[in-house]
């Protein structure tokens, strides 16, 4: 088993992020390929524009597993990136979108 | 700040002008279709002198080693699609080695991105994970906001490189300025937390087996002179990552050298009883550190780093401060106690004794380490070594006496052959009252032999030394070593006359294998102005030793016997 499977097997629960990012194009490319690079899978995205649209939030569901505290130093150090907030799995942003990902 | 109020200019020339405002007086790159207008302002430019490289990843190693040397920001520029291609090895370089580099591309024109345009590709999205940022520029009035941010993008923090993607039409696009932006500066980050250097300074005054573990960032961060302050204060011995040679003389009584992979015996062997390590602007790479369980068994750890995601990211620290390493450490001195370390030190110089690192035919200039000692005779500390990427560049580091921060330049990072020539024509073109020597193999060489042209061109003061094997030395040690001696691809089965090709490409050329006496020849050679390669031929059974195998506890040295 590799170092990339240990962890997703390991992982306990999953975790919400809130990230307030600069709105432009590429800046969704920047957070999630820091995921993708490390095999990391990201089970849910949201991304709308807050305020004057000058600034996005970005919201994501992710495992939480012992490179999650690596994750969002990563994402910090983004320069679009002006705060990452981490919240529990049950968080309403995702509960309450349910309904709209019925198989 | 404004100057002469509303100036109709184009976004080239805007683009030049903000590199002149910014200071830069010299770039390297590479034209093309996509990026004539920029080039086309940059010929009218009397500040900046622009160097013809002679491939575009040539280009890219150029300005690394002017960035390298300086440890300012450096640019370099190419075309769109194969020329934008060609940069991405030297950014992805810059930015494991955290090299300060802007790097500028032409786009197609915007109403063309998309549409497979000729010498179209995605530079904004290939650049994504080898940049610290990168930009794409979508209005001519964006980029007086853009590339100032570069800059200070580029220097701040752990410095690193910034690609901007101009598209044509941006470049050629007329606006009135009213106004110039303030030139992008570095920002210092927040001072490092009080308590963590005090709580760092018990641990050093209470360890009895403490070392100091120097990395890359205190070359960058200018703190060379302070970690040697308080090496000294404390009487602690120092190892060296491959990016921080230099930092601390390598003849200094309390330096054990480079650690890892390839580092001294004693060195690795000290680490593995050290009870206190002590990190600065060090990231414990694979390299470095061998097996991590194993690496410092013993050891607590204080880990000083500008970058808050390198702490814990390997070896949780016992204490992490996160802090521009030179202030950490001016506030960190006056906190450490005076300590002779008596009992630890001559445990080290025990260690020393027993296991020294093998040179073996150090005294003889037809050998791989004495052809290193016999070329540092003929040089003083003010000559620049660049290496390329093989085991001569592992020699090298082991076996050149280093003496000052910025005197070595080498990919550590990302490895990559090729950076040698290119990385030490920078270097030449950024300090040109120096000497500049290049050490180089056979495999290398060839990566990015066309920059020769560039070196001839430039009368760039480099001396190249071709380290001949006829083989990939680090593929035929691996294959040896660990392949059953299955070597495959490893042995190059026709050779160029290396000698005949630097002169057919304008530059001088010694072979030292004729000559009777190679220690005058490379004097000879030395003292002759302008580009040189000097050719001497290395015994391909010859291995970089010791070795950690990959994947092994440092302490699990292959060929540490002397």
């Amino acid at each position: 088993m590799n170092a990339i499977n240990r962890n997703e097997n390991q992982a306990l629960s999953r975790a919400v992020l809130e990230i307030d990012v600069a709105n432009h194009p590429g800046v969704m490319s920047h957070v999630v390929g820091l995921f993708s690079r490390r095999a990391y899978n990201v089970e849910g995205i949201l991304c709308l524009p807050v305020g004057d649209g000058r600034q996005s939030r970005i919201w994501l569901l992710v495992n939480e597993d012992q490179r999650l505290p690596q994750m969002i130093r990563q994402v910090e150090k983004l320069e679009d990136v002006n705060a990452v907030r981490r919240h529990h799995a049950d968080h309403a942003v995702f509960t309450d979108l349910e309904a709209f990902f019925q198989a | 700040m404004s100057e002469t109020p509303n100036e109709t200019l184009t976004g080239a020339q805007i683009t030049v002008r903000l590199l002149e405002r910014q200071g830069v007086r010299l770039v390297t790159g590479y034209p093309g279709g996509a990026i004539l207008p920029i080039y086309d302002a940059l010929g009218q430019s009397t500040a900046i002198r622009h160097v013809l490289a002679r491939h575009e990843q040539g280009a890219g190693f150029i300005a690394q080693g002017m960035a390298r040397v300086s440890g300012e920001v450096a640019v370099c520029m190419a075309s769109s699609g194969p020329g934008a291609t060609n940069l991405l090895t030297a950014i992805a370089d810059a930015k494991l080695d955290s090299i300060p580099l802007v790097a500028i591309t032409g786009q197609v024109p915007k109403a063309m991105i998309g549409t497979d345009a000729f010498q179209e590709v995605d530079t904004y999205g290939l650049s994504v994970p080898i940049t610290k940022h990168n930009f794409l520029v979508s209005s001519t009035e964006e980029l007086l906001d853009v590339i100032p941010r570069a800059f200070a993008i580029a220097a701040s923090g752990r410095p690193g490189p910034v690609l901007i993607d101009i598209p044509k039409d941006v470049q050629s696009r007329t606006i009135e300025v009213a106004e110039w932006p303030a030139p992008g500066q570095r920002v210092m980050p927040a001072p490092a937390d009080g308590m963590a250097l005090a709580e760092a300074a018990s641990l050093i005054a209470a360890a009895k087996r403490p070392l100091l573990y120097l990395g890359g960032g205190v070359i960058h961060a200018g703190a060379s002179e302070l970690a040697l302050e308080l090496a000294e204060k404390s009487t602690l011995p120092t190892v060296m990552t491959l990016m921080a040679l230099g930092a601390m003389p390598v003849d200094h009584p309390l330096s054990l050298g480079m650690l890892g992979m390839h580092g001294a015996p004693y060195t690795n062997l000290a680490l593995d009883e050290c009870d206190l390590l002590i990190a600065v602007g060090a990231r414990f790479d694979d390299r470095a550190t061998g097996k991590v369980a194993a690496f410092c068994p013993q050891a607590k750890i204080i880990h000083i780093d500008i970058d808050a995601a390198e702490l814990d990211k390997i070896k949780t620290a016992h204490v992490g401060i996160v802090a521009d390493v030179a202030e950490a450490l001016t506030r960190l001195l006056p906190l450490v106690p005076e300590n002779p370390r008596a009992e630890w030190n001559a445990r080290i110089d025990a260690l020393k004794a027993a296991h020294p690192q093998p040179l073996p035919g150090v005294n003889d200039p037809r050998s791989h380490f004495g052809l290193i000692r016999a070329v540092a005779a003929c040089l003083d500390d003010d000559a620049i070594v660049a290496t390329d990427v093989g085991q001569h560049q592992m020699w090298a580091a082991q076996a050149y006496p280093l003496r000052r921060p910025r005197q070595w330049l080498t990919s550590g990072g990302l490895g990559t052959m090729g950076f040698g020539v290119p990385a030490a024509i920078g270097a030449a073109l950024a300090a040109p009252e120096r000497t500049v020597v290049c050490f180089t193999g056979d495999g290398s060489i060839l990566m990015n032999i066309q920059e020769l042209v560039t070196a001839a061109e430039q009368r760039a003061n480099v001396k190249i030394v071709l380290m001949n094997n006829a083989v990939l030395g680090l593929v035929h040690q691996q294959q040896t070593l660990f392949y059953g001696q299955r070597l495959f691809a490893s042995e190059f089965q026709s050779m160029p006359d290396f000698v005949a090709a630097a002169r057919a490409l304008g530059i001088a050329a010694v072979d030292l294998d004729q000559a009777a006496n190679p220690c005058a020849a490379l004097a000879d050679a030395f003292a002759r102005p302008g580009p040189c390669l000097i050719h001497a031929g290395i015994d391909a059974e010859q291995k970089v030793y010791p070795m950690v195998p990959p994947g092994a506890a440092n302490r699990d040295m292959i060929g540490a016997q002397a």
